[in-house]
Formats: C-alpha cells, sequence, structure tokens
C-alpha cells in the first residue's frame, strides 16, 4: 500500500467519522438520554463496527475480484457504479429510515451498518482500494492471491474504520462534554450533498486512473 | 431545495427551543359551517411592532366547499435532527391540511409568500381511503421518518376503526395504515409520543356517525364515547397497553406528552363526566413497566338556570366546563385549560406533575356567561376559548372560539360567532392582550379553529435531546 493511498483511507476515514449522521450524533443522544458518558463511549464501538462491516464488505469484494479480474477493469466498473451512485445521492430526495431511539448496542451496529451502506460508505474508498500495490507477478491466480486480496481488505477496512472511529469519538466527547448540541444549528452542514460528490469524485478519479 | 445548514427554526432540545424569536404570523384554520363558501387559512400579523398587528393579513381559500378544516400541522420540525433517522436540510414550509369533514388533505406553501400560502397538493378521499383505509384525517405530527396523521373513521363503508396513516415527508403520498398490531383499539382523535422513548399514545373521541351530526344524548349517558388511553410501540407499531379511565369520563382528547425527551408522563384532557357534568385532566405516567393515569385537576360545573341553558344540556340545570382542548409550554411548566362551556381559559404550574397549581384564570364567552373581551366590552361573547396554542418561548397564548361544526351549534344555538385572543403569560401574570381580538367580520363568516405559529409552536415540535 501506498503512503498516498494510506493518507486517503484516514482522510476518508476522517471524514465519516465527522457526519453526524454516521452515528456520533447517536451515541450522544443515548448519553444525554441517561446522563452517562459511559453510554457515549460504549455505543462508539459498536457503531464504528456496523461502519466497518460496510466498508469490509465492500473492501473484500473488491479485493477479491481484482485477484481474478484484471485491475483495470475492476476500476472501470466500479468507478461507473460510484458515479452513478453518487448521482442518485445527489439527486434522490429520500432519506434513511429508521424508527426507534431505545435499542441494544447490536442493533446500534445495524443500524450503523444500514447507514454507512445506504450513504455507499465503502464504495468511497474504491480508488484506494485500486491504486493499492499490485498483486505480484506469476500469483495472479490461486490461494495466495486471494488470500493476499483478503488481507488487504481487511487492512483497508480496519485502517479507515480507525480513523472514522477516533474522529467520531472525539467528536462525540467533545459535544457531550463541552460544546453542547446548540452547535449542530450552526455547523451541521449538509454532508449528504458533498458525500454525493465525493462519491462522483472518487468514481470520476477511478475511471481516469484506470483508462 | 434542501438547505445547507439545519431549517434554523428546528432546535435540538426544548431547553434551546424556549430561546426561539417570537413568531411573526399565525396560521388559522377557519370553515365555513353551511359550506356555502370554501374553507380557508387565515394569516395573522402577530408581531406587536406592526401596524397590521392583530389583524388578518392574508387567506387562502381552498378550492372546495365543506372540507370543515380543524387541526393541521408542520411537514418537518425539530424532530429531524433525531439521530436515527437524521434529515436537518430539509424546510419547515408546508402545512400538512385535512379536512375533517371531507377527508381532503391539503399541502399548503407557507414559504414564498408567507401572508398568501399557495395550495400545492391536493390529496383526495379515495387515497387515505385505499392506501390506508381510514376517512376523517385529524391531527398531523411530523415525525423524524415521516408524517403521522390520525383520522377518526374507517373507509369503503366503515364507520371505524380510526387510526394512523403515515406520509410520506416529501411526496405527501399515504403510504399505509401505521398499525401492525391495533389490539382493542377502536376509537381515534389524537395521538403524540415520547419519541425519545419508542412510546406512541393515542386518545378516544368517537367514529363519525357518533359526532358528524352532534353530539347525541343516548351515546353520551350510554357511556359510549371514548374514555381510554392508548399505549404503543413507536417501533413496532404495535399496541402495547390500554388504560381506561372510567366510562364516566367521556371523550378523552387531547395528549400533551411532556417535551423533555428524559420524561415520560403528559397530559390528557376529558371533556365531561356523566356523573356530575365535570371535566378533568389526567396525568398518564410510568408506573413500574406499565403505564397508568392518574386524575390531577377535575372541573366542576357551573350551576345555571335551565330556561338559560341550550336544549342538549338543559335537563342539567348546569353548564358543564367541556374541557376541549389543552396545551403544555415547552418548558413543561404550565399547563393551559380551555373550559368551552363556561367560557374560562385557566392556567396551571404543573412542574410537579402529579399536583397543578392553579396559576391564572381568564373568562371569554361561556354558555352563559358571555364574558366579553376588554377591547370591545359591550360585546357579549358566544364560545369560549376552545383551541390552545403556546409560543415556543412560553410568553404568549392565542386562542380561538369555535370547536366543531355541529357540536357548536348545539351549545350554542344563537351562533358561536368567531373570535380570537391573545393572552400574555409570565410568572406574574396571565392577562388578554388589548390589542389583539380579530372577531366576527374580520373572519369573513368563517369560524376558526387551530392556530399554528410561524417557525413551530408548543404542540407542534419534539425533540430527541434533552
Amino acid at each position: 500500500m501506498k503512503e498516498g493511498s494510506l493518507a486517503a483511507l484516514v482522510a476518508l476515514g476522517a471524514f465519516h467519522g465527522l457526519n453526524p449522521a454516521m452515528g456520533w450524533l447517536f451515541a450522544v443522544a443515548r448519553g444525554l438520554q441517561e446522563r452517562s458518558r459511559a453510554l457515549v463511549l460504549q455505543s462508539l464501538p459498536a457503531i464504528a463496527a456496523g461502519h466497518a462491516a460496510s466498508v469490509g464488505a465492500v473492501a473484500v469484494l473488491v479485493a477479491l475480484t481484482r485477484s481474478v479480474v484484471a485491475t483495470q477493469a475492476v476500476a472501470i466498473g466500479g468507478g461507473v457504479v460510484l458515479v452513478g451512485f453518487g448521482l442518485w445521492r445527489l439527486l434522490s430526495r429520500r432519506h434513511f429510515r429508521w424508527v426507534g431511539m431505545r435499542i441494544s448496542l447490536w442493533q446500534l451496529a445495524g443500524w450503523s451498518f444500514l447507514m454507512s451502506s445506504m450513504h455507499g460508505a465503502g464504495l468511497m474508498l474504491l480508488p484506494v482500494l485500486t491504486a493499492g500495490a499490485k498483486a505480484p507477478a506469476g500469483h495472479d491466480h490461486g490461494l495466495h492471491a486471494s488470500g493476499s486480496a483478503l488481507s488487504t481488505g481487511v487492512f483497508v477496512t480496519a485502517v479507515h474504520t480507525l480513523s472514522m472511529f477516533v474522529v467520531a469519538g472525539v467528536i462525540a466527547v467533545v459535544v457531550y462534554e463541552v460544546a453542547g448540541l446548540a452547535v449542530l444549528r450552526r455547523a451541521w452542514f449538509d454532508l449528504d450533498r458533498i458525500w454525493a460528490a465525493a462519491l462522483i469524485g472518487a468514481g470520476t478519479f477511478s475511471l481516469f486512473t484506470a483508462m | 431545495m434542501a438547505l445547507w445548514k439545519p431549517d434554523p427554526t428546528f432546535y435540538a432540545s426544548p431547553r434551546d427551543a424556549v430561546s426561539a424569536p417570537p413568531e411573526g404570523l399565525a396560521y388559522v384554520a377557519a370553515f365555513d359551517r353551511t359550506a356555502a363558501k370554501p374553507d380557508a387559512i387565515a394569516v395573522l400579523d402577530v408581531d406587536p411592532g406592526s401596524d397590521a398587528y392583530g389583524t388578518v393579513v392574508g387567506w387562502t381559500d381552498m378550492p372546495y366547499t365543506g372540507d370543515e378544516l380543524h387541526h393541521f400541522g408542520w411537514n418537518a420540525c425539530s424532530s429531524a435532527l433525531c439521530p436515527y433517522s437524521p434529515h436537518p436540510h430539509v424546510e419547515r414550509r408546508y402545512l400538512i391540511v385535512p379536512g375533517l369533514r371531507s377527508s381532503r388533505i391539503y399541502v399548503i406553501d407557507t414559504k414564498d409568500d408567507p401572508t398568501a400560502p399557495k395550495i400545492i397538493k391536493t390529496l383526495e378521499p379515495g387515497e387515505l381511503a385505499k392506501r390506508a383505509g381510514y376517512s376523517r384525517p385529524h391531527t398531523v405530527h411530523c415525525g423524524p421518518e415521516g408524517l403521522y396523521l390520525t383520522a377518526l373513521g374507517g373507509a369503503n363503508g366503515q364507520d371505524g376503526p380510526g387510526g394512523i396513516a403515515l406520509l410520506d415527508h416529501t411526496s405527501f403520498d399515504v403510504l399505509g395504515r401505521w398499525e401492525v398490531d391495533r389490539g382493542p383499539q377502536y376509537f381515534a382523535y389524537d395521538a403524540w409520543w415520547h419519541i425519545a422513548h419508542d412510546v406512541l399514545v393515542t386518545s378516544e373521541w368517537g367514529t363519525p356517525s357518533m359526532i358528524e351530526d352532534g353530539v347525541v344524548g343516548e351515546l353520551l349517558l350510554g357511556r359510549k364515547y371514548g374514555h381510554a388511553l392508548h399505549f404503543w410501540d413507536l417501533r413496532k407499531r404495535r399496541h402495547v397497553q390500554t388504560v381506561d379511565l372510567g366510562d364516566e369520563h367521556q371523550m378523552a382528547l387531547e395528549l400533551r406528552p411532556a417535551h423533555d425527551p428524559t420524561k415520560q408522563y403528559g397530559f390528557a384532557g376529558v371533556v365531561v363526566s356523566v356523573e356530575d357534568l365535570s371535566a378533568s385532566v389526567w396525568l398518564w405516567h410510568r408506573d413500574g413497566d406499565r403505564w397508568a393515569a392518574t386524575k390531577v385537576i377535575s372541573i366542576p360545573a357551573e350551576p345555571a338556570d335551565a330556561a338559560a341553558l341550550p336544549p342538549v344540556i338543559a335537563p342539567f340545570g348546569a353548564v358543564p366546563p367541556l374541557i376541549t382542548d389543552i396545551d403544555l409550554s415547552v418548558d413543561d411548566q404550565w399547563l393551559y385549560v380551555s373550559c368551552w362551556g363556561t367560557g374560562e381559559l385557566k392556567r396551571y404550574d404543573v412542574s410537579d406533575p402529579f399536583h397543578p397549581v392553579e396559576a391564572g384564570s381568564v373568562r371569554l364567552g361561556g354558555i352563559t356567561g358571555r364574558a366579553p373581551h376588554p377591547a370591545a366590552p359591550d360585546l357579549p361573547l358566544a364560545g369560549g376559548p376552545q383551541m390552545v396554542e403556546v409560543s415556543r418561548d412560553g410568553k404568549r397564548v392565542y386562542v380561538t372560539n369555535s370547536l366543531y361544526g355541529a357540536w357548536d351549534d348545539q351549545f350554542y344555538p344563537d351562533g358561536v360567532g368567531a373570535w380570537m385572543a391573545k393572552l400574555d403569560s409570565t410568572p406574574e401574570g396571565f392577562t388578554l392582550d388589548e390589542r389583539f381580538f380579530p372577531h366576527g367580520d374580520d373572519f369573513r363568516g368563517l369560524r376558526p379553529h387551530q392556530t399554528r405559529l410561524q417557525g413551530g409552536d408548543a404542540s407542534s415540535d419534539s425533540y430527541c435531546y434533552p
């Protein structure tokens, strides 16, 4: 994995962690409801786990596909999917629907998984995934390659999620302890549209670098 | 177009919402009892600094007649900030306005010209009937994932059960019936929730055949109107528990849950007890794992000469208070109680919800009292304080005087008239604003019902954060 890719992974993780809709706000709400910082802290790993599952599914899928299909084809196919998904996110007025505040940590992880998947969090990593190190020559097919692809997928997911977790955690604690939720009124920018733009950008980047 | 930052009228918590700026306009549903003219939304100037203060400054006529506009609500509110289904960049700009008699639902856009809102969509009764199986749409609440609309009646030839329909909050299409398992619930009226606890509460009036031609004496004395509260799992959409207030307590109507999302209590108004014609307010609260309700306010009937009473109550020789609406301030400290029969608006300090303390009362109208407004001391008023709305900061209280067409005619047979009043509410006092008294022809012969304040009010928003 190149250093640039690593930085991109961390940056995307931070971007996802920053988004209130990705979970830190839910963690804060749960804590405020019971006046318990412990509940804020407990909620964050569950949220990160759901996010990791969503991102990991994409990362592993891409890595495995790359081990059997030419990287260029994956990048092009993925890029097209990504641009299409981004446009849909930009133009659709549908919101993520979920009902319920009183949920277990398992359900919270499930919520986070659905939220991340709906937003295409994993897809956004596509350029990083396809720009990663080429599979070793001569071992393109077979168990060894898929094993290494799998470990690449896991590595990408871990780095990304760690970054997301740290950023979301810091924001959650700062908002819970110091800033208060009044900050939402000023600082909650419509990240969904920036997010959609990022998806389209990532797809376009993926297409350009592949061709 | 969505906003880049959250709609400025959304507040994360009731504590924040109390600091909201004063409203500049009020929207009031007004209907023509004769169904000869269209009903309308009247827009009132409520900015004390304005020359037009206290007057109707705009009208939006409905395209049909006979809708009987009644309650209505916003397309989006502070619940859009809730963490599980966040969409804070939608705008609070559309009023969802049901016709209680016609079962038609209008969507009205207030943004481009707030004093002349435009109808942008009309849902025909068939849509509500086909998709949800309901008719007589009543209360609208903006939820985090859609609009909740209570309806009093069944559809397709059925009188009941009434229940809740879900509406999409961007297209406003009827999505379907909300209830997955309604248990024993049959009557509907109001619905609201403890949103942070996944609890929904509903109340009971009666089916369309029991109310549309006026209150039916035999049904009332036979204790056939609704007298229970229902508690539901908001997430699973299942009935959890019925709390029966006792069948002498006829018609459990408005529900006002605490705004503080950490709390699980609220107030319900009961119109009349058939034992002694008193009216009551009940507190619902947790009792271990179950729900319970406790009567916390009881207002007695006032003796009167039978000759001075309309036929519907003449045999009893007393004026029933008839609690037809209640409203709770956003800080959960003050409860306002409308006694539409005796013509009185009472204020209670409910800091301790189990022990309300009366803290002010104003008389206006009344079946026998006919108390005038200080702005027109020689004008006896019919009707009484009915729909109450409280500003977000809790300082201003608005009331209108009509209850429901057929019932107005029974209790005020010589004409209910039309008026609206405003009260100033501070910890020290509770008094009528003499500068605010639109009445009579100001409403063009229509009867005013619910008020919604621009930017939100005490009964429009719910909050996910304490």
